[in-house]
């Protein structure tokens, strides 16, 4: 999808107007006019920021034609305790918008069509060997990065973009080095619906000491649901009966059973210092809607990791979106990382270009890298934080994690910034 | 878990590699008005006497025809005994000529100064033109690259859709750059190189050019006014000429040769000699009496930390000019020479007052 959508951008872009772009797909085409009666089970999570680059080569039009469902609200709740955070915009501006992948990618297909004299799309195909350049140039070796496809062609290339996962071959060829970890949980998918027809524009997500459980809109009547939990769990999850399955996220999301007495009191003397300094209150809970039954046939499950490229860049080649970086899924963002990848590459290989300068030199390909290591180390970081400290029964973490997140609740300033963030 | 922010920096390059402190950016804007003075002195004196070199030929009277044909055998006079080029120099290059495309070694600076050169020549290219594509915005245009060394100049422009013809009078530097450009099948057909002086090529290219580019040369060349008269040849009337070159002041003598080559080694040691560095109103009044109209110029400064260049109103250092031929007559008319001489005087005094 990453990698799409960057060859999308860059097919669009006047200063690449007589570029050649090839983009290696492993997969087939995938273009619907019309979307399915059901809904997929693997979406995402779209931030505004994400739109404007899927609107910025006319992408995000096919998308708001086809299927998307806004939501304006964010609840975020403890199972140990009653402290929440709730997300809320002011104005009737959309927080984001839950976007099933095979839209996403059915749009930016057609935004490719759009480009074919300029992007090569080889579906099906995959790379088997890459033969790099040496990074000063001498005599008589090729200076381009030189690629070998299993059906035996040859391409050669000043700049590879390698946009191939979080299991990236690229990554892995180029020696660059990844630090990562696989956490102990597993991510459960399916398509919900729900008991009665809602607004339904909010989206949920409940920390259980297994790990989160989100609800995240698609339509009125229907909802995607994300469980992390344990390996063990989600297996017992997928193989449950549809009822058993029903009844454990309707549980999930509504049992105290977590709670304690002393924490419970804990918070509640801190909510009501807050409400002596802050009369006005702050936001309402909200209590989530309950599911009435599982789409057949759409649980799924994959395993969790975080991970991240000591490098994003190097010459002639740069990484981007999970190729770069892996994420939980509890923040949503694994997507609107890479997105925010192309849109900078983007930027810096279209004044590239439009300088006249090598598209593959290290020096604006490492402007990419410090802006982009910048913005998502430290989100990688603060959400690699929230899961182990939201993953523990422990009495004082829960109750410096339920006094924090009831002091940020209070703090409008602070869940602006923690928005605007992640509205990026 | 991975905590503290030890781990954090460790995830990623070292960020702050490319930030670097102003601070020689301060330091030279605030210099360079004590400095200049000096300059603006000096700078008078030598116009002085170049001034009456030329009141004293130009008050011949010649027919236009006489001056082209005379001119034509002091080139062919020049091209065997004397010329624009200097064999000294020509030594020192040859020495460096493999390490052009060494984007961190010897000729970084070069290389990092594409980005305001090339801004500058192709928004100056296309502010003059009224029909011209984004994706392409040199195409079909002209160009003559002199003293192109590797090709480092050269390729920018042919990758924004202009002819080049690059030349150069070190046969390695041509060797390095058609090497170089050979690997890319859309460079290869947009530029051509040459071993080969200016003068040489006079003849065979009159007027034949849209735009002359001579970046970091002038500084090298033996005969400054040859070169500019060879320069106005080759051009087309309304041509386009980008010079660029470093200013002949104290400050550029502290800066581009004891500091520069000596004392933090990001050129190589022996590049340049101050005595050929040229001032901007010496190559201003050059250009003027060539038929030229000078129509910009920019100083430029280096920050050697974070090794990239900018634009600054003080030319005391380096500086970019450009400068467009006259139209078809008057190109070389005595009176009108000796007429833009004289209304250029009261500029040429501003420098003693700066």
């Amino acid at each position: 999808m990453v990698g799409s959508a960057m060859a999308a951008v860059l097919g669009h872009d006047i200063h690449f107007h007589d570029k050649k772009i090839a983009l290696l797909e492993a997969g087939p085409r995938k273009e619907y006019n019309r979307v399915p009666e059901c809904y997929s089970n693997r979406v995402s999570s779209i931030s505004p920021g994400s739109a404007t680059l899927l609107s910025s080569f006319g992408a995000w039009d096919h998308v708001c034609s086809l299927r998307l469902k806004p939501f304006r609200r964010m609840q975020v709740w403890d199972a140990c305790s009653e402290a929440m955070i709730v997300f809320e915009k002011d104005d009737l501006d959309d927080m984001g918008y839950i976007v099933e992948n095979d839209v996403i990618m059915s749009a930016v297909t057609k935004q490719l069509d759009a480009v074919a004299d300029r992007v090569e799309v080889f579906y099906g195909s995959r790379a088997v060997g890459y033969t790099w350049p040496l990074p000063s140039h001498s005599c008589d070796t090729s200076p381009w990065v030189q690629i070998e496809l299993a059906d035996g062609r040859r391409l050669q290339t000043k700049l590879l973009i390698g946009a191939d996962g979080h299991n990236s071959i690229v990554r892995k060829e180029a020696e660059i080095k990844n630090i990562e970890h696989r956490y102990d949980q597993s991510a459960v998918v399916a398509t919900l619906h729900l008991s009665e027809a809602t607004d339904n524009n909010v989206a949920w997500q409940r920390f259980l000491p297994t790990g989160p459980i989100a609800l995240l809109p698609l339509s009125d009547t229907a909802s995607s649901l994300v469980w992390s939990t344990s390996h063990e769990h989600a297996s017992e999850l997928l193989t449950m009966d549809e009822e058993g399955f029903v009844d454990s996220i309707n549980s999930a999301f509504w049992s105290n059973v977590n709670h304690s007495d002393f924490i419970d009191t804990a918070g509640a003397m801190f909510r009501s210092a807050i409400s002596l300094l802050k009369p006005s209150g702050t936001a309402v809970r909200q209590l989530p809607p309950s599911v009435a039954k599982v789409d057949p046939e759409s649980r799924a499950m994959f395993p969790l990791g975080m991970g991240h490229a000591t490098e994003y860049v190097q010459h002639r080649v740069a990484l981007i979106g999970d190729a770069a970086h892996r994420v939980h899924p509890l923040a949503g963002q694994g997507v609107n990382l890479g997105f925010g990848d192309i849109a900078c590459l983007a930027h810096h290989l279209s004044a590239a270009a439009f300088n006249g300068s090598d598209l593959g030199s290290l020096k604006h390909l490492l402007k990419f890298e410090t802006e982009r290591q910048r913005h998502n180390v430290s989100l990688i970081a603060a959400i690699d934080v929230l899961k182990r400290l939201y993953s523990t029964r422990l009495a004082p973490l829960v109750l410096l994690r339920t006094w924090g997140l009831q002091a940020t609740n209070a703090l409008p300033p602070v869940k602006e910034q923690i928005m605007a963030f992640a509205s990026k | 878990m991975w905590g503290g922010s030890g781990a954090v920096r460790a995830l990623t390059r070292a960020f702050g590699r490319r930030r670097a402190a102003a601070a020689l950016l301060g330091a030279a804007g605030d210099d360079h008005a004590d400095l200049s003075f000096q300059t603006g002195v000096r700078g008078t004196l030598q116009n002085y006497n170049w001034k009456i070199q030329l009141k004293s030929s130009s008050t011949l009277p010649v027919s236009l025809t006489e001056i082209k044909s005379s001119m034509l055998t002091m080139k062919r006079l020049f091209s065997t005994s004397h010329s624009s080029v200097d064999s000294k120099e020509m030594k020192k290059f040859q020495l460096l000529a493999h390490k052009w495309w060494d984007e961190e070694g010897e000729y970084s600076a070069l290389h990092s100064m594409n980005d305001i050169r090339v801004p500058f020549i192709r928004d100056t290219l296309l502010n003059m033109s009224s029909n011209y594509h984004l994706g392409n915005p040199l195409s079909g245009v002209k160009i003559l690259d002199i003293g192109c060394g590797g090709g480092l100049l050269s390729e920018p422009l042919g990758r924004l859709g202009a002819s080049v013809t690059g030349i150069d009078p070190l046969e390695d530097n041509i060797r390095t750059a058609d090497q170089h450009k050979s690997f890319d099948p859309v460079l290869a057909k947009r530029i051509q190189y040459k071993s080969s002086s200016l003068e040489e090529i006079v003849e065979e290219s009159m007027e034949t050019f849209d735009v002359i580019v001579a970046s970091e040369v002038v500084e090298h060349v033996a005969d400054l006014e040859m070169f500019i008269k060879c320069c106005s040849q080759v051009l087309k009337p309304e041509g386009s000429l980008f010079i660029t070159t470093i200013n002949k002041t104290q400050l550029s003598y502290i800066l581009g040769i004891v500091v520069a080559e000596k004392i933090i080694g990001i050129v190589p040691e022996g590049t340049h000699e101050w005595e050929k560095f040229v001032p901007p109103e010496e190559l201003e009044r050059l250009l003027e009496s060539h038929g030229f109209s000078v129509k910009t110029v920019n100083g430029m400064l280096y920050n050697p930390f974070s090794g990239s260049w900018s634009w600054m109103e003080s030319t005391s250092i380096n500086y970019a000019m450009h400068a467009v031929k006259s139209g078809a007559q008057g190109q070389t008319s005595p009176t009108d020479a000796l007429s833009e001489m004289e209304s250029e005087q009261p500029s040429a005094t501003a420098g003693t007052t700066l």
